[in-house]
């Protein structure tokens, strides 16, 4: 994909979409009690996840994490399915059986993600085995944040992918904090891109607050990925804006740690960068925001209606051929007999 | 037709669904070009080619990890753990992520976790476990747990056709000391119904693997007796099928729970608590269980003979629930 006046638009737009909808589920839905679950953003981080997205075709895959909601709008899921994702509505992506950022969809080429970190890195491998089992052209994007790379799945994943010359782009989202645990006490590396040289695969440092340099170092990645080049293992520096998740008072990072990276937002840097150039101008930019403000009031109102699922739902699902038995299904037979 | 071994009828199955299916491929440690530990998948890699046969690293996690990524793409893996027992290094990846896909999110894993399981071959602590337990205690997944020639065939190309992950525990202390004439042509074992292996009026022995073939020993002996066993094997754990269990039970008003799996948390007690709640009326006796003791599984030959359960256990606890 050309790194074209409409990409760079196309980007703004879902960086600027993605934040004004992780706004509301933190700073609104959540504290208004409207979500009962957890909430994980990804502020300040949205250029990682829409610089690299957003160069996928149709049959690629994503295997996200939950610091990457624009991967998941650029695959199609909407406003309204991830607030009634988030609410436990029936139209949620999950249909009320998952929480907040585990949404995943074959269909649109998303695999859902799981709370065990790293999980999806051997996934994305098999996935991009079967693409070239299958002689198609395709790739996977597989992200994680940091605190992912200290797992053994991660490593193995990363083997495996390259052992078989899997095309797939790992990226990492280097934000600094494993939820509360500085990276210094993660690990003993300085740069995790290093970690790719045990693995035979190019390790790249990016900014991961520059979505154009995420967009350029993830297309040289999935250029070679195509080729049958294997994967690349993309670390991008970046910081996360928030606690761990909407309840951590996040005490524990240093207040000009934030003022320091509030200075490097990752959307003011592109759409300043775009006004500089006069790729897009002032008035262009208030009308993406209008849509945006417009899109997501509509999605949430729909998504405020929606209907929750039936309590019947939770015993089906379980197994392609049958429903689960109530455990109170003999009990309720047996006392109702004629004795 | 030749007699063929409980473990050539495994790679019969195996081979016949690839033959059938293009998306059926195997992979896991030394699979390809040594043709497995056990021999299980010799001559795959020279017919079916290195795509679809799998030599990969000692990464039982990303072995199971990979198999979902290709079984959600439509695949139909069958992964291979060199020994049961290595299960355990893929805990997470099946119980976390293959079991809970289509619950969580609709997306079906085909998927098949085949390893050798049990003792009796002086294998020790870490090539004689019985791990069902684990993987019976997560919903989601099916488990698979073929006694006989005839059932390692036909469960596996069951298996390999369901559209869950199944998990396959075949016996290793079977692989080649059972042998029989299988029928020709495309025939399968439906996972979820257990298969009588002896009929009998007095006693039901629910059982499954192994020790289907002690309880028929037991059987054999006890008749003599007038004793007549009824031995249940269970032949899939998930889906039980509690249908076939509470008739027999229903029927003979008394049971031995009999298994190679330590006694605590193993199948007999699930089995005893179903027995308990719905054949409650029927039961004539008190629920036995005949088990390895809790205990890791002991390496020196009278160590291990004692961990085992014994025809001659079964016979004991028979004559006496008999007479109760």
């Amino acid at each position: 994909m050309e790194l074209n006046q409409q990409t760079l638009l196309d980007m703004l737009y879902y960086m600027k979409l993605t934040r004004e909808i992780e706004t509301r589920i933190e700073r609104k839905l959540y504290r208004q009690g409207k979500i009962v679950g957890g909430v994980y953003v990804g502020r300040g981080q949205e250029a990682i996840a829409v610089g690299s997205a957003i160069q996928l075709e149709k049959d690629d895959c994503i295997c996200p994490s939950h610091r990457d909601m624009g991967a998941f709008l650029i695959r199609g899921i909407t406003p309204r399915e991830i607030f009634a994702q988030y609410m436990g509505r029936r139209t949620g992506v999950t249909k009320g059986k998952e929480a907040n950022m585990h949404m995943g969809d074959m269909r649109r080429g998303v695999i859902a993600f799981v709370s065990m970190l790293a999980d999806t890195i051997p996934v994305a491998a098999g996935i991009a085995m079967t693409y070239k089992m299958r002689r198609q052209n395709n790739v996977v994007l597989c992200y994680f944040g940091d605190g992912a790379t200290s797992r053994g799945d991660w490593h193995e994943g990363l083997n495996l992918a390259s052992v078989q010359k899997a095309p797939v782009v790992y990226i990492c989202n280097n934000n600094y904090y494993a939820y509360s645990t500085p990276l210094e006490k993660q690990m003993a590396v300085k740069d995790i891109a290093v970690r790719g040289a045990a693995y035979a695969m190019p390790g790249i440092i990016v900014d991961g607050n520059d979505a154009i340099e995420v967009f350029k170092a993830t297309q040289e990645a999935i250029r070679l990925a195509r080729q049958g080049g294997g994967p690349s293992l993309l670390e991008c520096k970046t910081f996360r804006m928030t606690g761990h998740s909407a309840h951590d008072d996040v005490k524990y990072v240093p207040k000009e740690l934030f003022a320091e990276w509030e200075k490097k937002d990752p959307i003011l840097k592109l759409e300043s960068s775009l006004l500089r150039q006069r790729v897009v101008s002032e008035d262009a930019v208030k009308k993406l925001a209008a849509r945006i403000t417009r899109e997501v009031d509509e999605g949430l109102a729909m998504a405020e209606n929606d209907p929750f699922p039936a309590q019947a739902e939770t015993l089906e699902g379980v197994y392609a051929d049958q429903n689960v038995e109530a455990p109170l299904a003999f009990a309720n037979s047996f006392f109702s007999q004629e004795r | 037709m030749a007699a063929v071994t409980y473990l050539e009828a495994i790679r019969q199955g195996i081979w016949e669904e690839m033959e059938r299916d293009s998306s059926v491929f195997v992979l896991g440690e030394d699979v390809g070009v040594y043709g497995g530990a056990f021999k299980l998948t010799e001559g795959m890699l020279e017919r079916f080619g290195e795509d679809r046969v799998v030599d990969t690293p000692i990464s039982e996690s990303a072995i199971v990890g990979a198999a979902i990524g290709a079984a959600l793409m439509g695949m139909r893996p069958i992964a291979e753990m060199q020994f049961a027992d290595f299960i355990s290094c893929a805990f997470d990846q099946i119980t976390n992520f293959a079991a809970k896909c289509r619950y969580r999110w609709g997306a079906g894993v085909p998927l098949v976790i085949r390893g050798p399981s049990g003792g009796g071959i002086h294998g020790g602590p870490y090539h004689s476990q019985n791990p069902e337990m684990h993987y019976v205690h997560t919903p989601g997944l099916k488990v698979v747990a073929p006694s006989t020639v005839y059932d390692a065939k036909g469960l596996i190309k069951s298996a390999i056709r369901d559209e869950d992950p199944v998990v396959y525990f075949e016996h290793k202390f079977l692989y080649r000391r059972l042998k029989e004439e299988l029928p020709e042509g495309d025939w399968t074992v439906p996972i979820g119904k257990a298969d009588i292996k002896r009929t009998g009026s007095d006693i039901s022995v629910i059982t499954y693997g192994a020790m289907v073939h002690l309880a028929l020993e037991a059987a054999a002996t006890l008749a003599n007796d007038g004793i007549e066993l009824e031995v249940v094997d269970l032949r899939t754990l998930v889906p039980l099928d509690k249908e076939r269990v509470l008739d027999s039970v229903k029927k003979t008003s008394k049971v031995i729970l009999l298994h190679e799996d330590v006694r605590t948390g193993g199948m007999a007690g699930e089995l005893a608590a179903i027995i308990a709640e719905e054949a409650f009326e029927y039961l004539d006796g008190p629920i036995m269980r005949i088990t390895a003791p809790d205990t890791p599984v002991p390496y020196s030959p009278p160590l291990e003979e004692f961990f085992l359960p014994k025809t001659s256990d079964i016979i004991r606890v028979a004559r006496q629930l008999a007479a109760y």
